[in-house]
């Protein structure tokens, strides 16, 4: 079958103990996480996890609906690329000395979009963000002083409908509770 | 106002108390101790001393099934909760509504490999509802109210609590706590007008429906809303094991069980059926065999309450999200009154054929060894088919399950999803606390009454009235059988030396009696029932007998074997 390489947006309760309930629902079916971010979102209390996963439609659904299965997870739902806007974040560290010697450090960041967040007289750190073939093309192009460390992040991504769903919905459930509440009194 | 301070065990009796508790199976264990030593003070739980803490978990099943109660168990770190595992994961597979409380070390010691120590929660994330350790006495009302609102709501299943000894011998000042809504689960989705009228329009317009039920009837109490469905536009239907008592046996529009080894008549037209309304089962592969050749003809309307059975195995045209007693209701009330005579009289000649070709030398045989049905079938009739049939799992089960028949609600309790080999004595011991006034079949076989044999002890000590019916073929039956169908007759570990059982059901105190001649077996049945107490009846069946009709593993719904 196809595969497309889903981004996979889930919000949970911060407890702990998620990661491990998200991640064997992948385990499960032998299916490999590309990429992984977990942080807090823009709700108190609520992390936000952005996985990239290659697989077909009907699995990916399938996954979805296992994640929200889980009792402390609010929502999860899956985007292909054009339905939303990704990042990575890249830090590069490589030589200082090898990098002056070379006379085209601020042509390369520059031509790259990239910024030098660190230097001292041993090393040099240049952060980029992009998608991950972007951050590639600066990694081929600094290895030729050497690089020294090199990490990628994981995606993050947002959606390209106007709002949040996730505090729709959060309102939505407690409105209801309040309504079931009044009701039973 | 100073509330009074107490032990985090005693929290933990209140909170048990307050959720309504009454009987806990459990075993108990060093991280386990405070629990226990609180319960002696507390003589209106009834705790029931297991012989493994396996037998603790089936016993809390059997207990949840036939009472839709919460069941309980008590078990210690370590091997304790390992032991739980297989309950635990059954209960998953079966939807039991169940609250495991394990011991755990001092959280001090967590992640030191301290003595009994495992990670049970890691352990068991993939196989419960929930599962969550306590660490503070402070969290304990909290954790058990949330531990029965989650087992008990929405589709049920088991929750464990991982019970750290420090926060069992911790003071807190408790407030009994009732919690009830949990914002990121959503226990009973509303049902959706749209997807009403979408199916109403299928099952009108349908010449040919046939409806498939499963436990969700069952676990959503909704068995006089799915009679009422079935009769205001006469759809005939079958049965999932597990739903198998949602429905009576002899209602006129129950065709039977469905599966491997169900009915021929509602497995042939599941392939023949215009529409088909699966009600709070989940098409698992016992069922529906290959996917590909199954049903293909038919629009799919599917009730369930879990959203992540919609989908998972059969695409469905329409699906109705909700409590099956709220959905069918909302069906019932817009589907037109119908009947479907001309289709409902093409199940009659497979009835026949399977009659002629399978029912009647299994179950009314007139010479040869005994077999198993024609015991279940007496069993069945001796209690005037109310009783609550529990059994094990393999051949036993599936013959129990085609003739053992039903005319009360929560009468199946039997290892569905999982398959559990040693479910059914003490699954049996806690259907007969569930269930105190009705009597207790269990049918087992020679292999599986070993798996958790130990259990007499518990029988005897308790004198619940379990009926032990152990069919006995000297053989691991089931997969001797799938030996001599499909691996060339080769018999590779399932012959078996059994024991003298009328010795141990002796060496236990309880009545047995053995026997392998027809002409026994009637005056046998009316001995063990009459029997007050717990009796074993042991009966020698023909040693390779055969589980039919069959629609081997792969193979296509309407195409069942015969015979062999």
């Amino acid at each position: 079958m196809d595969k497309t390489l889903y981004t996979i947006n889930v919000y949970s309760e911060n407890i702990a103990g998620i990661l491990n309930q998200i991640t064997t629902i992948f385990t499960r079916r032998q299916l490999n996480i590309e990429s992984l971010n977990v942080s807090a979102s823009s709700i108190k209390g609520v992390h936000k996890y952005t996985i990239t996963c290659y697989c077909d439609k009907d699995t990916i659904e399938k996954i979805v609906k296992q994640m929200e299965r889980r009792i402390d997870v609010l929502q999860a739902q899956f985007f292909t690329d054009d339905e939303i806007f990704f990042q990575e974040i890249a830090l590069y560290k490589v030589s200082t000395e090898e990098l002056l010697a070379s006379n085209r450090i601020e042509e390369i960041v520059h031509q790259h979009n990239a910024h030098i967040i660190e230097i001292n007289k041993v090393y040099t750190v240049i952060e980029k963000s992009g998608p991950t073939e972007e951050t590639q093309m600066l990694y081929e192009e600094l290895k030729k002083w050497g690089i020294l460390q090199f990490v990628r992040s994981g995606r993050i991504a947002i959606t390209k409908s106007c709002v949040e769903r996730l505090s729709e919905y959060l309102n939505e459930r407690e409105d209801k509770h309040r309504q079931s509440k009044l009701e039973n009194q | 106002m100073e509330k009074e301070s107490i032990l985090g065990a005693e929290a933990l009796m209140r909170s048990l108390k307050h959720e309504g508790v009454e009987t806990i199976f459990g075993y108990p264990g060093g991280a386990i101790m405070p629990v226990y030593d609180s319960l002696y003070d507390h003589k209106e739980f009834r705790h029931i001393l297991v012989r493994h803490e396996q037998g603790a978990t089936h016993a809390a099943q059997g207990y949840a099934r036939v009472s839709g109660k919460v069941g309980v168990c008590f078990v210690t770190s370590g091997p304790g909760a390992t032991n739980a595992i297989t309950g635990i994961g059954d209960a998953m597979m079966d939807s039991t509504p169940m609250v495991v409380i394990a011991g755990q070390v001092t959280s001090s010691l967590l992640g030191t490999d301290a003595f009994q120590e495992i990670d049970l929660v890691s352990v068991t994330q993939p196989i419960t509802k929930w599962s969550y350790q306590i660490r503070r006495a402070e969290d304990i009302a909290w954790a058990v109210s949330r531990a029965f609102y989650i087992a008990r709501s929405g589709r049920p299943g088991p929750v464990v609590l991982d019970f750290a000894k420090n926060a069992q011998f911790g003071k807190v000042n408790y407030h009994p706590e009732k919690i009830d809504y949990v914002r990121s689960y959503v226990a009973k989705p509303d049902v959706k007008e749209e997807a009403i009228y979408d199916a109403v329009n299928l099952i009108n317009a349908a010449k040919r429906p046939l409806a498939l039920v499963g436990q969700g009837v069952e676990l959503g109490s909704a068995q006089k809303e799915l009679r009422a469905f079935l009769e205001k536009a006469q759809i005939p239907a079958g049965c999932t094991i597990l739903g198998l008592s949602a429905l009576p046996s002899d209602h006129p529009l129950n065709m039977g069980m469905l599966g491997m080894h169900g009915n021929l008549a509602p497995n042939i037209k599941t392939n023949e059926c215009d529409v088909l309304i699966a009600i709070g089962m989940r098409f698992d592969d016992r069922v529906t065999s290959n996917l590909a050749t199954y049903a293909k003809q038919a629009k799919i309307i599917h009730l369930d309450i879990d959203k992540s059975e919609i989908d998972k195995n059969v695409k469905t045209d329409v699906a109705i999200i909700a409590d099956c007693k709220d959905s069918l209701a909302a069906l019932t009330i817009h589907t037109a009154k119908n009947n479907h005579d001309e289709w409902i009289e093409t199940f009659a000649p497979y009835k026949e054929e399977e009659f002629k070709k399978v029912i009647k030398p299994e179950v009314f045989p007139t010479e040869g060894p005994i077999t198993m049905g024609e015991v279940v079938h007496k069993v069945s009739e001796a209690t005037y088919n109310k009783a609550v049939m529990v059994t094990d799992v393999g051949q036993n089960q599936m013959i129990a399950c085609r003739y053992f028949k039903f005319t009360e609600d929560r009468s199946v309790v039997t290892s569905g999803g999982l398959g559990t080999m040693g479910f059914g004595l003490p699954a049996a011991i806690g259907a007969c606390l569930g269930a105190p006034d009705r009597t207790i079949c269990m049918f087992t076989g020679d292999g599986g009454l070993q798996m958790t044999i130990q259990e007499l002890g518990t029988i005897m000590e308790t004198q619940l009235p379990v009926k032990i019916i152990l069919l006995n073929n000297n053989y691991l039956g089931n997969v001797r059988q799938w030996q001599e169908m499909f691996f060339h007759e080769r018999y590779s570990s399932t012959p078996m030396l059994n024991p003298d059982y009328e010795k141990i059901a002796d060496a236990y105190g309880i009545k047995s009696r053995s026997l392998c001649l027809r002409e026994e077996l009637d005056d046998a049945i009316k001995e063990m029932l009459e029997t007050p107490g717990p009796f074993l009846l042991e009966v020698g069946v023909i040693e390779k007998g055969l589980v039919l009709p069959m629609t081997p593993a792969g193979g296509t719904v309407d195409q069942m074997m015969m015979g062999f």
